[in-house]
């Protein structure tokens, strides 16, 4: 069993089957077999969140899961969320707040971002603060991507920032 | 940074995984939520032979409320937990406490099982169980045994659950209609583990405690249900009543001293903590801790 097992998922809404080992984690699979870049690895341990991505519908971290784990599962990440347009006023907040300076953690910050918003029209800076809790960003301070996310949410709501 | 090999089985039922289980003993490692599991296997600390998948079991999951008991399976997540009508009916001492549990994508995978089998003395949801009076449910090849929550938990990543069986579930008391509840805890940053923190479960009658479990954790190898506690039962606490009981609680602690906090520091904290709950649950401002106890 230690051998490479089968796996099919949807990834980025395409059918994805690939031979993997066990002790290869979601991160490792979509950056090495898959290409997918996007997906950080920052600390490989849970604690940083730029390798956070989307399962079945839900933020996880990817080096926090095995690739075995995801058969038949449906996997979303940063590519995804991109190319479907459906951050990208969130993205352009993020430029226009320079919420970003190495970039490192956005990826991350982004998926992580977009659930809240999904779950929450008009979350305060508190509650966003708690919800980014587990992203590390080590160039912003984080202020401005608390700015990013706030101003994106009233701009939903059809507000002015 | 990356697990050492192993082999993976997806366990298609309880009695499947305690089959795998039996046959590689302590070489096997069971995989629930995976999030203190696989970090610890990125970073080589545990290096199994064997992951026996739980995820697939369906029958460990859900809550269910049945003659006055809340039965959580043991493969309920913490989101689950966290957004559960049952739960912040019946328990809501428990959905306060998976609120301060790490962060929303850890919630969205970590599971009560995971986590009491686990056992770190710094997290949340054992303390809630041994406030809560509940009952840790096992399951072996030989049969199922419960065990009281504070039997359960027997040291640092410790319990009384042997290499071949599983945690099924956890059964609680419903909360009765003059109970109370108070969960705190201080931390470096939102969803860290505690450096210090207290959940506990109360009966307040007229101005009274008539029962006050208060379960430390994080100031100690396990979580610790303070015998100082039953010296604020069934009598009108006044600030000498409450300072006698916080000495008392400072004595039967014995906290561990790591970067993040020295040992007095911890016992400090429990006593602020025990104050807060105190003042919380009688309404009594004048009991709230000034700046020292």
């Amino acid at each position: 069993m230690t051998a490479a097992m089968p796996i099919s998922l949807e990834v980025n809404g395409e059918r994805v089957s690939a031979q993997v080992l066990p002790r290869l984690n979601l991160a490792d699979f979509l950056r090495e077999h898959l290409k997918l870049i996007g997906t950080h690895v920052g600390c490989e341990h849970g604690v940083c969140g730029a390798c956070t991505v989307r399962v079945n519908g839900e933020i996880v971290r990817s080096c926090l899961m095995l690739a075995v784990q995801t058969d038949g599962a449906s996997v979303v990440t940063i590519e995804g969320l991109s190319d479907s347009g459906e951050i990208t006023d969130l993205q352009a907040t993020f430029r226009d707040r320079n919420a970003l300076q190495c970039g490192f953690c956005t990826p991350g910050m982004l998926v992580a971002a977009q659930e809240l918003l999904k779950q929450e029209t008009e979350p305060d800076r508190e509650r966003i603060r708690k919800h980014l809790s587990g992203n590390y960003c080590r160039c912003t301070g984080y202020q401005a991507i608390i700015d990013a996310v706030e101003m994106t949410a009233r701009a939903r709501m059809g507000r002015k920032p | 940074m990356k697990a050492s090999a192993f082999s993976y089985a997806r366990a298609t039922s309880v009695a499947n995984a305690l089959e795998l289980l039996v046959a590689y003993g302590d070489k096997a490692k069971v995989l629930s939520g995976g999030q203190s599991l696989i970090p610890a296997m990125n970073l080589r600390l545990i290096s199994p032979e064997l992951i026996v998948d739980l995820g697939e079991i369906a029958e460990l999951r859900g809550i269910a409320v049945r003659g006055g008991v809340l039965r959580i399976g043991a493969l309920t997540r913490h989101v689950d937990l966290l957004r559960s009508p049952e739960i912040a009916a019946h328990a809501p001492l428990l959905t306060e406490a998976v609120a301060h549990v790490a962060h929303p994508a850890i919630r969205n995978r970590g599971t009560l099982g995971g986590s009491l089998a686990h056992a770190d003395p710094a997290a949340e949801l054992p303390a809630g169980m041994a406030a809560l009076n509940a009952t840790i449910v096992v399951r072996g090849q030989t049969g199922e045994r419960r065990i009281a929550a504070q039997d359960f938990f027997t040291g640092i990543y410790e319990t009384a659950l042997s290499a071949q069986e599983l945690v099924i579930a956890a059964e609680l008391p419903v909360a009765q209609k003059s109970s109370a509840h108070f969960f705190d805890e201080f931390a470096r940053r939102h969803g860290d583990y505690a450096i210090a923190g207290l959940a506990a479960q109360a009966m307040v009658r007229g101005g009274l405690f008539t029962d006050l479990r208060a379960a430390f954790f994080a100031v100690g190898d396990r979580p610790i249900l303070a015998k100082a506690a039953t010296k604020l039962i069934n009598v009108g606490v006044t600030p000498t009543v409450l300072a006698e009981a916080s000495a008392t609680l400072g004595e039967e602690l014995d906290p561990q001293e790591d970067q993040q906090a020295s040992a007095a520091m911890r016992r400090h904290l429990a006593k602020i903590l025990l104050a807060r709950c105190v003042s919380a649950l009688l309404g009594r401002p004048d009991l709230a801790p000034g700046g020292t106890v």
